[in-house]
């Protein structure tokens, strides 16, 4: 490689071993792209990579052999970088930075971009390519990384000249962060991080074509305040932007002004505190179904930071069609999509919130809260029978965690029952791969939840599947000494597709059954390093958390061997209306 | 029914991909394509003819302005507005039916660009209609080959994008 490289790059010295006082101060001046993209980092405030090295970023990790001041969190799979970036940013609200080489190492981090991009979550990604000279040559790890994040990117860069190094960092974390939060990705050549530039950061981004809405609409703020008013059976429906906008406090003080009870989704979930006596639940395939009956009779309903997801409305010219909508979204795309509201409003769900408060007059609607009270005494949130089951295990957490950890999910019934059992109180506090559905992201995400918030207690809650998609995470968090706790419901089935074949494939399993062939999970993660544990009887489930609350220098594995058969109930078939729903 | 826009973009490698892509994946069918450089060397200007109802332009219009690189989307739907496309068209011209495809050619102030012993290419600008309209007559002749650029369209009078 390095004969190919060009003179200019030769003479160029390599990063002398600095002195510590350099290392960490920020820089200006003359140096290589490698450093360039290093320095850009540190201005936009990074403190953790999560990556993986490669040929094509040999240059950038020669750099990060001297920088103390960006710690990096070396993965076991792309994948896991990608996840766990996401897990940071969902976990703190700032934008999580992975790292990965060209070719499969960058073709490795499109499963987490996407789950970042279907849930607007900020993540830049960093991707080495061949030198620019080879581009386009079907050269060694060569893969059109760009081209392919295309869809799922919110933007993404190719970087062909060391120059625009400042300038592209710069505009990635801004694009990232700003407006509807999403993922971005800068493709970095080989020879552009070895190639000299003279870094000036830039103070601002020029991006004509970017100009979020931030700020509702005056007029419709106010014409939303008289609709609100003139309700007699308002429901809020709140989503992920509730959360990503940190809009608690405005949403809390709307429903309380207007009493008008709420109903989030899996997105949404923590951006409502969970035991506030308006609070119904999540909506939808397997929302409660007092939130679903509310959903259907309610004359005006405030949709705030969400998309209705089909996942929510089921059959769309059915859903809540006793409603009119006032829809809030930061995203002017997401307005008019799928249900097309009355009065749209275009901006921060923060700041529109907090504008419409003002404009909400307090009321009262004792009849609309007793009908759902009604419901809710009818069609409880319950489990039954005898075993193992997997709400228990999840009350038990929530008990142990006095409701205030942080749960991550992975994907299927797991994260269903997680999302149905363990109320949340706060913003960020509940992590799921929600509009991807992502198996494997829950180990992970739970990694940077976990680096990005190390005093919280960070609990996985996976199923037998998915956990063994991204286990080899387990080794990161071991030699990190991140004390993740997993709490697999295992039934040897995955799950949720199980469910489905039971209930609409006259229960004919077809590969599905994954009992055979699964390792003692809970030997696999001591064989990482880490604290396993096997749990089969109701008895042993507290003591075997309480073990695992203990452990702070050590990621941990409990393995609940669950009720086989359980299902995940309520639910609404897919497609389908209120009165299709399966309630137990 | 049909819809004509105007798209203005960085002109910057990748936006043609990013935003035929966007048209791509998002199930909008796109009928014709126009893009050059404009009097801006940084702008360039696509004229793209889309099908669907106007909540699917609406939608596509948003989605548009969702890329980092998209300027300015138009939508010329209730303006007055100079609309051409050009076509090169290569007919079967036997020597005996020469006089009647020059004719037409005239009629439509249309032009021969080529000839040889067998054929005529001849050269039409106009509305997507006339060119229509021409193609249909010489039909009858035997068109051997066929090229149409897309439609490409500027807002009557003063207004600029």
């Amino acid at each position: 490689m390095s004969k190919q490289r060009s003179t200019k790059t030769k003479k160029k010295a390599r990063p002398r071993p600095a002195s510590s006082a350099r290392k960490t101060a920020t820089k200006a001046g003359k140096m290589i792209g490698a450093q360039a993209l290093i320095e850009g980092l540190r201005r936009e405030g990074v403190e953790v990579i999560f990556g993986y090295p490669g040929g094509s970023l040999l240059p950038i990790y020669d750099v990060l052999y001297d920088t103390e001041d960006v710690r990096h969190i070396l993965v076991r799979h792309e994948q896991g970088a990608a996840h766990a970036a996401d897990g940071y940013a969902r976990a703190s609200g700032k934008v999580g930075v992975c790292m990965a080489t060209s070719g499969p190492g960058a073709t490795n981090l499109v499963t987490g971009i996407a789950t970042a991009h279907m849930d607007s979550v900020p993540i830049v990604a960093i991707t080495g390519q061949v030198p620019t000279f080879a581009i386009g040559k079907d050269s060694f790890q060569e893969a059109d990384i760009t081209g392919i994040t295309l869809p799922i990117t919110k933007h993404n860069y190719l970087i062909t000249d060391a120059n625009e190094i400042p300038r592209t960092v710069k505009e990635a974390f801004h694009i990232a962060r700003t407006g509807r939060p999403g993922p971005v990705l800068i493709d970095f050549p080989r020879d552009v991080q070895q190639a000299d530039i003279d870094f000036q950061y830039p103070e601002a981004v020029d991006l004509p074509g970017y100009r979020p809405t931030l700020a509702g609409h005056t007029m419709m703020i106010k014409r939303a305040g008289e609709l609100i008013d003139s309700a007699q059976r308002p429901l809020i429906y709140g989503g992920g932007g509730v959360n990503s906008s940190e809009a608690q406090t405005e949403l809390v003080a709307l429903a309380e002004r207007a009493d008008a009870p709420v109903t989030m989704t899996l997105m949404g979930k923590g951006g409502f505190p969970e035991d506030h006596d308006l609070y119904l639940g999540m909506p939808g395939m397997h929302g409660t179904a007092y939130s679903n009956y509310a959903l259907h009779e309610a004359d005006v309903i405030i949709a705030v930071g969400t998309r209705f997801d089909d996942r929510v409305t089921g059959k769309l010219d059915m859903f809540a069609r006793n409603a009119k909508f006032i829809h809030v979204d930061i995203d002017p795309a997401e307005i008019g999509k799928n249900v097309v509201p009355l009065l749209p409003i275009v901006g921060d769900v923060k700041l529109v919130l907090a504008e419409l408060n003002k404009r909400v007059s307090r009321a009262k609607h004792p009849d609309w809260r007793k009908r759902i009270d009604q419901w809710k005494q009818e069609y409880p949130m319950r489990w039954k029978g005898d075993g193992l089951k997997p709400q228990f295990v999840i009350q038990q957490i929530h008990e142990a965690t006095k409701g205030n950890a942080v749960i991550v999910t992975e994907v299927g019934q797991n994260q269903m029952w997680a999302a149905q059992w363990y109320p949340c109180k706060r913003t960020r506090q509940f992590i799921s791969s929600g509009g991807l559905g992502t198996m494997g992201y829950g180990l992970p995400a739970a990694i940077g939840a976990q680096v990005a918030m190390p005093k919280d207690v960070v609990w996985d809650i996976a199923g037998d599947g998915s956990i063994q998609m991204n286990i080899q995470e387990m080794a990161t968090a071991v030699a990190n000494k991140i004390p993740v706790k997993v709490a697999v419901l295992n039934n040897g089935y995955l799950g949720m597709v199980r469910q489905w074949q039971t209930l609409f494939f006259k229960n004919r399993l077809s590969h599905t059954d994954i009992q055979v062939g699964t390792p003692d999970l809970a030997k696999l993660a001591e064989a990482y390093g880490a604290v396993g544990m096997r749990v089969a009887d109701e008895s042993e489930v507290c003591p075997a958390i309480e073990k695992a609350m203990a452990l702070k220098d050590r990621p941990c594995l409990i393995d609940f061997l669950i009720a086989r058969d359980e299902n995940v109930m309520p639910m609404v078939p897919a497609g389908g209306t209120v009165d299709d729903m399966l309630v137990d | 029914m049909k819809h004509t826009i105007s798209v203005l973009v960085n002109n910057r490698p990748g936006v043609l991909a990013r935003t035929a892509g966007l048209f791509a994946r998002r199930g909008f069918n796109i009928d014709s394509l126009a893009v050059s450089t404009t009097q801006n060397p940084d702008v360039s200007r696509m004229t793209i003819v889309v099908e669907g109802p106007d909540a699917v332009l609406e939608q596509i219009s948003k989605q548009l302005y969702k890329l980092m690189d998209v300027i300015k989307v138009l939508d010329h739907q209730d303006e007055a507005v100079v609309t051409r496309e050009l076509a090169l068209v290569k007919v079967a011209a036997e020597p005996a039916l020469r006089g009647e495809i020059m004719q037409t050619v005239n009629i439509f102030r249309a032009n021969i660009v080529d000839v040889s012993e067998h054929t005529f290419t001849i050269e039409v600008t106009g509305s997507a209609e006339k060119i229509d309209a021409l193609i249909t007559l010489l039909g009858k002749h035997g068109i051997r080959e066929m090229m149409r650029t897309g439609r490409i369209v500027l807002s009557r009078g003063p207004r600029t994008a």
